[in-house]
């Protein structure tokens, strides 16, 4: 017995090491073999105290360039809204919309990693929850992983674990958008059969297999394909529409019928 | 003593401040984001105990990465390089750290700087291998080592020489 302590004693820091080691790998290791068990994100208080903190001073320096981009953007809307035809009052209704948007601000950025998460500064008290999607004025942007009380952890589609389900515009040739690390203004959509005709440029935009994304979001637009080994599907290279470096206000969008859209999906499943 | 205790405490908070603040949205070339916070192994007393520096390596890894929602990346990093700290400089520094009044700054130049640059290369190797985590993207580790860690490097020679304590 006194050896074993002894032993303890003399070698504590290369145990203590070790043991620190394991608890931090296991930290890495089950976070990426689960999905969402992060239990330490970068929307916790600490964090996103400090974060809004640096951000109410920084928020100022890009004011011109966000007001031009909101100028853009109701341009576009004001454009849609006087050439639409005239709508019923049915639709006006607004306890029957689908989905809910809100707004919120960028609190940290970040794009250089393999798994990129952004921090917003809205969260649970403004009935901020996970699953929700967020876009920009101009794209697709991620889904809300993690919420604390003020903050919300978003996954950028910048991340190794993204998954979302997107078409080619104009048709309904759906595919998986995801992101192959190596440059932050390619992400890569699969499973597109090789009989559909593909050209350069042609516009990627959400699918509407998603409970989370609305239709026809734009994210980017062709920029190159080839085969995949099997040749029989085509791994293709989109250029996002949106400047991932260059981010501030952001929206976030509910489906208001997502629950209802899941339990179908589980029940059908169960019954199998 | 007490004095020291303070000292280490605020440089903790100042590089973690210093490194999410600045240095995480730093983006050189798209891609390198220096980790100063290593400084904070390199400037830590060297009298003091082995235990106590890879709790305090603990911490600081797991402060950075609840910043930077990279898990516990950093943690493994900056806990490996606190552990071959020891290593690292019978390596670099030979006998002359038996000697009771052995202090960094007493040191050369070029012992500063090869034990530097050996800290941030066991750093770098363990977060980027284990951020990766393949082995078929060795070359990309490898171009994320080097280039980062020569980011790194840069920028902690120039913080390092702008809070050098003056040598009377």
């Amino acid at each position: 017995m006194q050896r074993i302590i002894n032993f303890i004693l003399r070698n504590r820091s290369s145990l203590l090491f070790l043991f620190l080691l394991a608890f931090s790998l296991l930290l890495t290791v089950q976070n990426n073999a689960l999905h969402r068990a992060r239990f330490f994100n970068s929307s916790n208080w600490l964090s996103g105290t400090v974060y809004s903190a640096s951000n109410s001073v920084t928020g100022y320096f890009g004011l011109r360039r966000e007001n031009e981009k909101l100028l853009q953007e109701n341009r576009r809307l004001r454009s849609l809204l006087f050439n639409s035809r005239k709508q019923d009052s049915m639709e006006l209704d607004t306890s029957r919309l689908d989905y809910r948007v809100m707004t919120a601000t960028i609190i940290k950025n970040s794009y250089t990693d393999a798994n990129n998460y952004i921090t917003i500064d809205k969260g649970r008290a403004d009935s901020v929850n996970q699953d929700m999607g967020v876009i920009t004025s101009r794209g697709i942007l991620g889904i809300v992983e993690m919420t604390s009380k003020n903050y919300a952890s978003v996954q950028s589609i910048l991340n190794t674990k993204s998954n979302i389900n997107a078409k080619i515009a104009g048709t309904d040739y759906f595919g998986s958008l995801t992101w192959n690390r190596k440059n932050h203004q390619l992400v890569q959509l699969e499973d597109i059969p090789r009989l559909v005709p593909l050209r350069e440029g042609d516009t990627i935009v959400t699918g509407a297999m998603s409970s989370i994304f609305p239709e026809n979001i734009p994210i980017g637009t062709i920029e190159g394909f080839s085969l995949t080994e099997s040749q029989s599907f085509y791994q293709i290279d989109v250029r996002l529409f949106n400047d991932m470096t260059n981010l501030k206000q952001v929206y976030l969008i509910r489906n208001r019928d997502r629950d209802e859209i899941l339990q179908l999906e589980s029940d059908v499943a169960n019954d199998l | 003593m007490t004095f020291n205790y303070l000292l280490v405490g605020i440089r903790f908070v100042a590089l973690v401040l210093i490194q999410v603040l600045v240095f995480n949205r730093m983006n050189l070339f798209d891609f390198v984001n220096p980790m100063v916070y290593i400084l904070f192994l390199y400037w830590f007393p060297v009298k003091e105990n082995r235990t106590t520096l890879i709790l305090a390596a603990f911490l600081l890894g797991f402060t950075v990465d609840l910043f930077s929602d990279t898990m516990a990346l950093h943690t493994c990093a900056s806990l490996t390089a606190a552990f071959l700290r020891y290593p690292l400089m019978r390596f670099v520094f030979g006998v002359n750290m038996e000697f009771q009044n052995f202090r960094l700054s007493n040191s050369t130049r070029v012992q500063q700087f090869t034990f530097l640059a050996l800290l941030i290369i066991v750093h770098h190797l363990v977060f980027f291998s284990l951020e990766i985590f393949s082995l078929s993207n060795l070359l990309l580790i490898l171009k994320r080592v080097v280039f980062t860690g020569l980011g790194t490097l840069v920028f902690s020679i120039l913080l390092a020489s702008l809070f050098a304590i003056r040598k009377e």
